[in-house]
């Protein structure tokens, strides 16, 4: 405890990201710690499925690749791991990672956090907080994953563990909790709880500060997005930071990417809920202090919710899709005519077929007025069925437009795909046990 | 004039439920954002988006609004028919409205 300063990079903001820019930030970072966020909503549910099919699975799919290209650098330059790639099961991917370490000759120790597969502990009569209705009435259910909060994490890192792999864990207290770890702050004093999570929440996403999902090359140009540098955070003892990236590496970090990421995925900024504190986002306060670097200082909060909130993942239903495409004259009143066929001969076994003009306005699902015709233009229907076999009639159904169809339609692909969906529910605290597992050479 | 000649955005998903942030350019132009970009206005430009109630925050502290819109991914991410479940392009969806 004590330190003036910590430096905390994020490396990936999702399970599919870049590798390299985590590899950037731990060669050339200075970092004292490095967070991996690799969990979306609906990846555990997807990850439980993987290690019901086999025991050693069920950690992210990419773990593997990461901590070998990461592992010589972390133990070179002394950085802490923290991520969430245990996804469904965190012990088997912590005995993965010892595994490469001892292949790699590096020594190392590695903790696992469980205890947010709360499956055994919910009842499936309870109402979902999206439908009212009980869960078992979404579908039949496959995962049931508690967002954790610090607590766990902060106990990992009293040990010597130099990586800690968590499964659910809320994704602003993978950086909250080094914080308060260094800086000895109180989890109950939720004025710095709250600053903590909002430097947290900036950098959760990785290259959303820094030019990713921002840059338009008309309105906000952006330069080097094909080497986009990740962002790292230096932290200060009373909850300000300065955000900014490794010298060199793609992307921009500036007000414009600060304010658009401050307020992602925001429900209600003045009670921005985490495991940890209720955050309130609309007293902080950004200013650019620098090239690629902007202060952050203020927010707050007050309490932490006296529940955690749970994924409860489902099998909904069989998703069946086919696509072709039409061009040159007429392509769009050919393509209305094959979706008039589709609905014709599809809507009443699927009544929510639902047929895009992919070109026109399949994506805002309205295109404003704009009436230019496309020169080309792609016809998508989609529907949900019961079994993969009848989904995959929707596909067939296209298909067959090639010579039961308007002229010149070509370029089709179909699939068919099981879709997991997710609903929420909330957990007392006491009935979640979390549980630090060390691994060791 | 479009408010993507004055303003960016940015969406976001959670369940059901949209989020675009609106941010002008030049901080100037916050208060022309507040007198004119109502909840009302984002309501009538997104109807064959958005079907339930939106509510817009008013940040003066970065000088940015954000409209929060329920029942808008047509089931949300996870078992949405759309092209794009999470609504991650609707954020030029809001840019399109005319001032």
């Amino acid at each position: 405890m004590g330190k003036a300063k910590i430096r905390i990079g994020c490396g990936a903001g999702f399970s599919g990201d870049r590798l390299e820019p985590a590899v950037i930030l731990a060669e050339k970072g200075e970092l004292d710690y490095l967070v991996l966020e690799c969990l979306a909503e609906r990846t555990i549910a997807l990850a439980q499925k993987r290690k019901l099919q086999d025991p050693e699975q069920g950690y992210d799919p990419l773990l593997e690749r990461r901590i070998r290209s990461l592992l010589p650098l972390l133990v070179q330059n002394k950085i802490r791991l923290i991520s969430n790639m245990g996804a469904a099961n965190p012990i088997a991917g912590a005995q993965k990672i010892i595994d490469i370490a001892r292949e790699l000759g590096l020594s190392i120790s590695v903790a696992a956090i469980t205890g947010d597969d709360v499956l055994a502990k919910i009842d499936s009569s309870w109402p979902a907080l999206e439908t009212g209705a009980a869960l078992e009435k979404s579908g039949p259910i496959i995962s049931a994953n508690a967002y954790l909060g610090i607590e766990p994490i902060m106990e990992a890192l009293q040990s010597e563990a130099q990586i800690i792999l968590t499964g659910r864990v809320a994704d602003p207290s993978l950086f909250l909790a080094p914080m308060i770890h260094e800086f000895g702050w109180k989890t109950d004093d939720y004025a710095l709880v709250g600053k903590g999570t909002v430097i947290g929440h900036l950098l959760e996403c990785a290259g959303h500060i820094t030019g990713g999902y921002f840059a338009d090359p008309i309105k906000k140009p952006v330069a080097g997005m094909a080497e986009l540098g990740h962002p790292f955070a230096d932290v200060f003892p009373d909850g300000s930071a300065v955000i900014s990236k490794v010298e060199g590496t793609g992307g921009v970090v500036n007000l414009q990417t600060a304010k658009e990421q401050l307020l992602y995925e925001v429900i209600n900024p003045y009670e921005y809920f985490t495991p940890d504190v209720i955050a309130d986002f609309t007293t902080v306060h950004l200013s650019e202090s620098g090239p690629d670097q902007v202060s952050v200082r203020g927010g707050t909060g007050k309490n932490k919710p006296a529940t955690y909130k749970v994924s409860v993942g489902y099998k909904a239903f069989f998703l069946g899709e086919g696509e072709i495409s039409y061009a040159g004259s007429a392509a769009l009143e050919r393509a209305e005519l094959a979706g008039e066929i589709l609905t014709r001969r599809l809507k009443d076994q699927f009544p929510d077929l639902r047929i895009d003009y992919i070109g026109s306005s399949s994506v805002h699902r309205s295109n404003f007025g704009h009436s230019a015709v496309p020169y080309e233009i792609r016809v998508r229907a989609v529907a949900k069925a019961s079994s993969a076999s009848q989904a995959a009639l929707i596909g067939e159904e296209v298909e067959a437009l090639y010579t039961n169809g308007p002229a010149g339609g070509g370029g089709v692909r179909k699939g068919v795909n099981e879709v997991i969906g997710i609903v929420s529910v909330l957990l007392d605290r006491g009935v979640v046990e979390p549980e630090v597992t060390i691994f060791t050479m | 004039m479009k408010l993507y000649n004055i303003a960016h955005s940015r969406a976001g998903d959670k369940g059901n439920t949209l989020t675009l942030s609106l941010i002008p350019y030049q901080e100037t132009d916050y208060d022309l954002l507040c007198d004119s970009v109502t909840a009302e206005r984002v309501k009538a430009h997104l109807k064959d988006v958005v079907a339930g109630e939106i509510i817009r925050y008013e940040l003066q502290n970065i000088h940015a609004l954000l409209f929060v819109c329920q029942q808008a991914l047509m089931g949300g991410v996870t078992t949405s028919l759309a092209m794009d479940t999470h609504g991650k392009a609707l954020s030029y969806a809001l840019l399109e409205m005319e001032l």
